[in-house]
């Protein structure tokens, strides 16, 4: 019986021990890492893709914690996907270190804003947020948009504030931000495409 | 890409020029050195520097920057003289016999119609001539003087491989051994895929210079073959996806444009949009334009949009011109934008000029930033010393930072170079209170929604009227968000031929764009993602990677828009009897006793169009083939032709010594006081070309410890001669400057920078990485965009990254 390393990995997984299976006369092809094993046997396996070029190579997240409600689960390791048509497995120095970017401390955690003329950031909360943006984006839309232009002509613009959208969020956000920017009437909306 | 990446296998050569794949896609490199090691295929690599690319060539020429047209001009013409094009197949598929207008000419560097004033054409005479029965006219003998291809052969006769090793500094013996490689593909029975990036993009000509890289492929019968094509190898992990969603100013999802204020008639909008077929027989698929805009217009506005109000025209703003970025910061320069919202996106660092775009966010009232990390964008505000030197006090603009999600934090798609939708899973929580974009979107949207109900104001009727169907209002989650783009059924859709059967009940979902219908019936957020999540399930989340005809098309893994089509126009690569022209790459042939098309891939054509029909291949053209002659489709000309970067180290088009107007392209924007922001050679005496580094990922990797470890600090890279010259060793600190500001950075000194001889003079390159800034985890370094001129493609206003001018000295 052919048992890939793989294969291997998901029958212990399922509970069996490896020592039993070696018993039975299955022992896979390649020698196994039993360290890395037991560590990853712990993990829940998510597929992903990564985020940085557009070769889309398919990855497999690791993250600490069982699904539970209440435990807050921590990615601990991230590989290329072997299954993975495009990439089949490999990463590049890119890839390969993106598990420092999900842990990077300069991740943002808290909305802050930088008031006028001052120096520092101030945390707020997501609602003080959202209300003092919409309120300055309504002010100025209520200000200057323009239903006609010089001849007349119904056009239902707004100049005077633009979006500059992602280059790798996904399609989902890019629909949803599309959809809300035109409602607005923005014309002055872009993303990275153009750069 | 009209292909994709593991479909590079399957070529016999592979040109890389205006890219470096092995350190800026290695992964998807690996196709590469995979076609030759199996396929015995020869790698070509044209590019300023020896790249690690150019290191696994077969055959590598050096290129000054800036001059690619002028070397694909030259292979336009090495292969029209030489006779190696695929005949059988340009004589079907191409316009090469359709007549142009007599109006058309080209004299001393300007097309017909050019007004110097306004730096724009009259395109109007750009044109095919029309017959009496309103079909364009044709000399399939090819004798008329006004052919497409005599104009073309005539064009490019003047690009001789003097004239290339003149503008290029790339050696005529060099120029020729890669034209005879790159024209051994002209048969039936080989096959060459281009490989391009920013390399050809970020140019005053950019757009062009795709377009003569695409001319070349037509001509070769390269274009819808395995292992052919005109690949694009996109910059970001989902920039095809956005762009493919419309998130351009002058955009809609699908490709479909927004009207301009001189088409506010609905009819005239949409018909201007559906060409009729210029040729008899052809499909001009585009004539579905209605279906496709009424649907989205019922996604997003639902009741609201009816046939009365014109599918609610009324709620798309009307564009007076296109306000792409330069645009956008050149007016909020002038102090006339108040608002500014940057998505995951760093503007400060990733645009030119950064002494202009750092004075145009000051004259902001207040700038929102959505994003994972902390980007100098941000903190525009905040004095770094020499990498930012403004005073905080001094700049009014409030700034809001609000954290986002990143792809681990979240459930959804992109969409990678090849055109593959790929779903991925939600891994752990994200950190703090950060929230995904959707979320934020919708916090802000639904905030505006109420104080518009509540307070009214100015043509509020979109914003009350958008549709909100999500299950929780201020989280709409990804699965309805790629149910909605993927479109469903509003009312009962009947069989067309037994209007007895239900082919889909209201309020399923659709199974791809064919079903789209323009009576108000279906919605579809983006036409071209129908058939991504279907009846039948997520369709982007599919994993079968079998791929049984052993041509890496794998039509099981993930969705590929559109219609899980794997390669663009592959009609053409079956001859016009609908018979393979290479019987080892059998993609889609004509199955006579099924009365349909067959193949290894979704066959991009009518599937009952049989070969005696005469349909040709491109069925989004009203011609139905494929155009060497881009009527007034282009800014600058029909035909591509050369002119120098704005900013040029000879100071002449050798081309058109005579004519100063056409030096640079003449139909290029340039705002006031960006034309007098160029620098001279005088002044400026050496080519720069910026670049990127194989361990970082733009500005982001920066705050990456791994990567900021194995490459931590700033440098420029100059060529063994120009540093004898200056004095200049490796690892000495060197200032680099422009006509637009300087930066300091650690000298490094390498064989793979060679001067070269342009028109007779000595030109050096400087390679600049642009991966830092003054935020991260790495060494803080100088913005490099400080450096680049404020000059776009004429085109798409994508900026000139890649060919400027600067000075170097010791620091």
């Amino acid at each position: 019986m052919q048992v890939s390393r793989r294969g291997f990995f998901k029958v212990c997984a399922a509970g069996m021990s490896g020592s039993s299976l070696v018993a039975m006369g299955f022992a896979p092809t390649a020698a196994l890492a039993e360290v890395r094993t037991f560590k990853l046997a712990r993990t829940t396996e998510t597929r992903n893709t990564c985020p940085y070029c557009s070769v889309g190579c398919g990855i497999i997240m690791y993250s600490l914690g069982d699904g539970a409600k209440n435990v807050h689960a921590s990615i601990m390791h991230i590989e290329g996907d072997p299954d993975h048509p495009v990439n089949r497995g490999t990463l590049c120095p890119k890839g390969a270190g993106l598990l420092d970017f999900v842990h990077s401390k300069n991740r943002l955690k808290h909305p802050e804003v930088r008031e006028p003329g001052s120096k520092e950031w101030k945390r707020i909360t997501w609602d003080e947020a959202f209300t003092r943006i919409a309120r300055l984006m309504k002010e100025d839309r209520d200000a200057n948009f323009v239903a006609q232009n010089a001849d007349g002509v119904t056009v239902n613009r707004w100049l005077t504030t633009g979006f500059l959208a992602a280059s790798a969020s996904s399609n989902e956000s890019g629909y949803i931000t599309h959809k809300v920017v035109r409602s607005l009437g923005m014309l002055a909306f872009d993303n990275q495409a153009r750069v | 890409m009209t292909n994709h990446w593991s479909d590079i296998k399957n070529a016999d050569v592979i040109l890389i020029m205006g890219g470096n794949a092995a350190e800026a896609h290695p992964c998807g490199f690996k196709w590469v050195t995979e076609a030759k090691a199996k396929n015995k295929a020869r790698l070509v690599v044209v590019d300023p520097r020896f790249t690690r690319s150019a290191a696994l060539a077969d055959l590598y020429a050096p290129i000054r920057t800036g001059t690619d047209i002028a070397f694909l001009g030259g292979l336009i013409n090495y292969l029209i003289a030489g006779g190696k094009v695929h005949m059988d197949y340009i004589k079907s598929y191409t316009d090469m016999s359709f007549l142009v207008k007599d109006e058309y000419a080209f004299k001393d560097g300007f097309f017909s119609g050019y007004d110097a004033e306004k730096r724009r054409y009259d395109k109007s005479g750009w044109e095919y001539q029309l017959g009496e029965d309103g079909y364009v006219k044709t000399d399939p003998t090819l004798q008329d003087p006004r052919c497409v291809w005599n104009l073309m052969k005539a064009h490019y006769s003047r690009y001789t491989p003097e004239m290339v090793e003149k503008i290029c500094g790339t050696p005529k013996e060099k120029f020729l051994q890669v034209a005879e490689m790159l024209a051994s593909t002209h048969t039936p029975d080989r096959v060459m895929t281009i490989l391009y990036a920013l390399g050809w993009t970020q140019h005053s000509t950019g757009s062009q210079i795709i377009r003569t890289a695409a001319m070349v492929q037509l001509l070769l019968g390269n274009i819808g073959r395995a292992g052919g094509g005109v690949n694009a190898l996109r910059g970001h992990s989902n920039i095809q996806g956005l762009t493919d969603l419309g998130l351009l100013s002058n955009l809609l999802p699908g490709y479909m444009t927004l009207p301009g204020e001189k088409e506010t008639d609905y009819e005239q909008y949409i018909a201007r949009r559906a060409p009729k077929p210029m040729r008899p027989g052809q499909l001009s698929y585009w004539q579905n334009y209605g279906k496709f805009h009424v649907s989205l217009m019922k996604s997003w506005f639902g009741g609201a949009a009816t046939k009365e109000n014109n599918w609610a025209f009324d709620y798309l703003p009307k564009l007076d011109k296109t306000y792409d970025v330069l645009q956008v910061f050149e007016l909020m320069h002038q102090g006339k934008m108040n608002g500014y919202v940057a998505q995951g996106f760093n503007p400060l660092n990733s645009f030119p000029n950064k002494a202009k775009v750092g004075a145009a966010l000051s004259k902001l009232k207040f700038l929102v930033i959505i994003d994972p990390l902390a980007t100098e964008t941000s903190e525009f505000w905040q004095n770094y010393g020499e990498f930012n030197d403004v005073d905080p006090a001094g700049i009014q603009t409030a700034v809001f930072r609000l954290p986002s999600t990143c792809f681990a934090e979240e459930d959804g798609s992109i969409v990678n170079s090849g055109r593959w939708l790929q779903w991925h899973w939600k891994g752990a929580e994200p950190p703090g209170e950060a929230k995904s974009d959707p979320e934020i979107m919708a916090g802000l949207f639904l905030r505006l929604r109420d104080m518009y109900r509540k307070d009214g104001g100015a043509f509020p009727d979109p914003i009350l009227n958008l549709t909100w169907p999500y299950r929780v209002p201020h989280e709409p989650m990804p699965d309805e968000l790629a149910k909605e783009y993927n479109g469903k059924a509003l009312a009962d859709q009947l069989d067309a031929k037994d209007p007895t059967k239900v082919v889909k009940k209201a309020g399923e979902l659709l199974d791809g764009f064919a079903q789209l219908k323009d009576d108000g019936s279906t919605a579809c957020g983006c036409w071209i993602f129908s058939g991504a999540w279907t009846e039948k399930g997520n369709m982007m989340a599919r994993r079968d990677n079998a791929d049984p005809y052993q041509n890496g098309q794998t039509l099981g893994w993930a969705f590929a828009w559109p219609a899980n089509r794997r390669i663009l126009y592959n009609r053409a690569s079956a001859d016009p009897a609908g018979k393979p022209w290479d019987a080892k790459r059998k993609q889609v042939w004509w199955d006579a006793g099924q009365g349909r098309w067959a193949g290894s891939d979704v066959p991009d054509y009518k599937a009952d169009s049989a070969p005696e029909d005469g349909m040709g291949p491109f069925i989004m053209n009203p011609e139905g083939v494929a155009r060497f002659f881009a009527r007034g489709m282009m800014n600058e000309g029909p035909f591509p032709e050369h002119y120098e970067p704005f900013e040029t180290p000879i100071g002449v088009n050798p081309m058109h010594p005579e004519n100063a107007g056409a030096t640079s392209n003449p139909a290029a924007r340039v705002f006031k006081g960006d034309m007098e922001a160029f620098g001279k050679a005088s002044e400026f005496p050496y080519a720069a070309t910026t670049y990127r580094l194989t361990e970082h990922f733009h500005y982001w990797t920066k705050h990456v410890e791994s990567n900021a470890i194995i490459q931590p600090e700033q440098f420029v890279e100059i060529g063994e001669a120009l540093a004898a010259e200056k004095g200049i060793k490796a690892g000495d600190r060197v200032k680099v400057s422009s006509n637009r500001g300087y930066i300091k950075a650690v000298a490094v000194v390498t064989k793979r920078i060679q001067p070269l001889t342009v028109n007779g003079k000595t030109v050096h390159h400087v390679g600049i990485p642009l991966h830092w800034g003054f935020k991260g985890v790495a060494k803080n370094g100088f913005i490099t965009n400080t450096l680049t001129p404020f000059v776009g493609d004429g085109n798409t206003q994508t900026p000139e990254f890649k060919s400027f001018l600067v000075n170097v000295e010791k620091a």
